[in-house]
């Protein structure tokens, strides 16, 4: 990998970023009555898009808003333009990474339109929310306008076709709850509240949920590792893999998810116990085998949508062996268009031959000279893979990511050398179950955990 | 804020704003949250399994208030914090440590918070028993809770999830 590649500049970036940044700072405040320094921030963002399609709307968004006269289609507009300046980024880093990691991109595959006409109620109602949210800014929320969102999650919620914004919507709100009232708030997450208010208002527009598959497919695949996503009351787990075509066509990386909303009380091991029962492959991760797949759905940006019945658990498949091997020759699928964002960016990558350092800033690894950041908190709590294994390994499978301005590594599984022999240790372990000590009482109390709550709501909910 | 350059945290797009909850025994308190302004949550009855309390304790005034979910008082709330309000403290601070417990309900202590030192401190203000009216809305929060129990897992990608990385930080 060509590491140097991933710390030097990208032209353009800090432009389009800056002009992110002064949009993001006019929701701090609020844009009910916006200043003139507001307005500032909304006319850099109409500016930064004038070469494009939205050039119009955007310049009008911008001049109502600053205003103080926006209606819902403006803020879309300012959505969208916000969103478009993210995925060039987007664009920009994923061709740098590519460059570094000499795997090229498959060709752009058309996604198909979503469902345009579904729970169109629900979708005005989240959009008027986010709309006010926007008014008020972060130093204006407060427990009864950041409640708002609760009956329309609730609604959301039992259809899994609205899952996406639910949880979404969910995870945002509980976050706002969690720092009322604004207006004593030290800090403001300023590009991330940006980021989810921007997402999800996009999300309510028809048409923008597009995660119908388009083929189905037949052949092997050798998991790489897991990747646990996780707020109070939603999981996800993500299994990164190589697939290779029964027909000896070009392999492919492809990613299989598994998710479920969850008490927040349901946390380590449990997360695994909900997830466990829905995806065989879990179990397949957990054993370090391949998995058979038969007309397996797929969708054209790489995700595998899931069926056990189509799915056989296979030989063996040692990780690090299919990250020497077949890796290197599988191609990635094109991002959809609207998740073209930074944050979405997780590239598996190989890395040997660093060296570890570790400072008051983290763990990094230093790669042909070049000082690669490594995120040892993001794996999940009930796995083997702590901070300590990561700084004594010599070989790491990791997710490349994007974020704040620098690239950075997430280990999804590390080879170390006991005996002088390598021993491999992965995030997602216990993903099937484990014989590990400590991981028996995680999934004990978990069981338990559950065992209670499952008690309580037969004899509460349903009176 | 206003000064022009955006620190690392706010630049970030995964910046961890709440820490998750830390695992605890959910048989006494199977319900605790920091929301609305108080401490709130729905002790079980170590008398009847079909009977919980509902209790609860305002930021920053230690009002409090234990009441049954069908609103009936609870018998030992005559004086501050009865067994279940105790209990919900306690359970509170294994949840989301004595630190955050501490600055949601505006509490100071010297040294280092627990439970312990947090109740005391909280008693010796002599705190006014507040209205359960609220009652009713924790409870059915509780109830909304345990409703995401039985939502139906999926194998559609969630997207969106990439905002929230799991982390082995805990609070």
């Amino acid at each position: 990998m060509r590491t140097d590649l991933l710390t030097d500049t990208v032209d353009g970036l800090d432009e389009a970023l800056a002009a992110v940044d002064a949009f993001d700072e006019t929701l701090v405040g609020g844009l009910l009555r916006p200043q003139p320094a507001q307005a500032g921030g909304l006319a850099g963002l109409a500016d930064a898009v004038a070469g494009s399609p939205l050039a119009g709307r955007v310049a009008e968004a911008a001049e109502k808003t600053a205003a103080g006269s926006a209606g819902e289609e403006h803020f879309v507009a300012l959505a969208a333009a916000r969103t478009a300046l993210l995925g060039s980024v987007h664009d920009a880093l994923l061709v740098r990474v590519e460059e570094a990691v000499g795997r090229p991109c498959a060709a752009e595959g058309a996604a198909p339109a979503g469902d345009g006409e579904h729970a169109v109620n629900l979708h005005a109602a989240a959009r008027t929310w986010l709309c006010d949210l926007a008014r008020a800014g972060w130093q204006g929320i407060d427990h009864e306008l950041v409640g708002g969102a609760a009956p329309v999650v609730s609604a959301m919620l039992p259809d899994p076709a609205l899952r996406r914004l639910a949880t979404l919507l969910d995870g945002f709100a509980a976050e706002l709850a969690a720092s009322c009232p604004g207006a004593t708030l030290e800090r403001v997450p300023v590009r991330r509240w940006a980021d989810l208010w921007t997402r999800a208002v996009l999300l309510t527009l028809p048409g923008a949920v597009t995660t119908s598959p388009t083929e189905e497919v037949t052949g092997r695949l050798l998991p790489l590792g897991v990747d646990v996503q996780e707020h109070a009351t939603a999981v996800q787990a993500q299994v990164h893999a190589v697939f290779e075509p029964a027909d000896g066509g070009t392999p492919r990386l492809v990613r299989a998810s598994v998710s479920a909303p969850k008490p927040d009380t349901v946390v380590g091991a449990g997360l695994w116990q909900l997830l466990r029962p829905h995806m065989s492959l879990l179990a397949a991760v957990g054993e370090g085998r391949a998995v058979e797949l038969d007309a397996m759905p797929v969708t054209a940006d790489g995700d595998l949508v899931w069926d056990d019945t189509r799915a056989r658990t296979g030989e063996p498949a040692e990780v690090f062996t299919t990250a020497r091997v077949a890796l290197p020759t599988a191609s990635a699928a094109a991002t959809a268009p609207l998740d073209r964002h930074p944050a979405r960016i997780a590239v598996p990558v190989l890395l040997e031959g660093y060296t570890v350092e570790e400072d008051e800033d983290g763990t990094a690894f230093r790669v042909a000279g070049q000082r690669l950041a490594v995120d040892t908190d993001r794996a999940p709590a009930a796995g083997p893979l702590t901070a300590e294994v990561v700084a004594s390994s010599v070989a790491c499978l990791a997710l490349l990511r994007w974020d704040a301005g620098e690239f950075l590594l997430q280990p999804l599984a590390v080879e170390r050398t006991v005996r002088k022999k390598p021993v491999a240790v992965h995030a997602g372990a216990w993903a099937g179950g484990t014989t590990d000590k400590a991981g028996v009482r995680a999934e004990k109390a978990a069981t338990e955990a559950v065992k209670v709550l499952r008690e309580r709501a037969g004899r509460l909910l349903r009176k | 804020m206003g000064d022009g350059a955006l620190s690392v945290w706010e630049k970030s797009s995964t910046a961890r704003v709440v820490p998750s909850a830390r695992p605890r025994k959910l048989a006494k308190v199977p319900f605790v949250e920091l929301a609305d302004g108080r401490l709130q949550g729905v002790v079980s009855s170590g008398s009847d399994i079909g009977r919980v309390y509902v209790s609860s304790v305002e930021a920053g005034t230690y009002a409090f208030a234990c009441s049954t979910n069908n609103n009936r008082p609870c018998g030992g709330a005559h004086g501050w914090s009865c067994n279940h309000i105790r209990a919900l403290i306690g359970e509170a601070v294994l949840q989301y440590g004595a630190d955050r417990v501490a600055r949601y309900l505006k509490v100071e202590v010297a040294g280092e918070a627990d439970a312990g030192t947090l109740t005391d401190a909280m008693t010796s203000t002599r705190p006014a028993q507040g209205d359960s009216s609220a009652a009713a809305q924790v409870f059915s929060r509780f109830l909304r809770h345990l409703a995401y129990l039985e939502l139906a897992p999926t194998t559609a990608p969630l997207p969106e999830m990439h905002w929230f990385p799991t982390t082995r930080a805990v609070a």
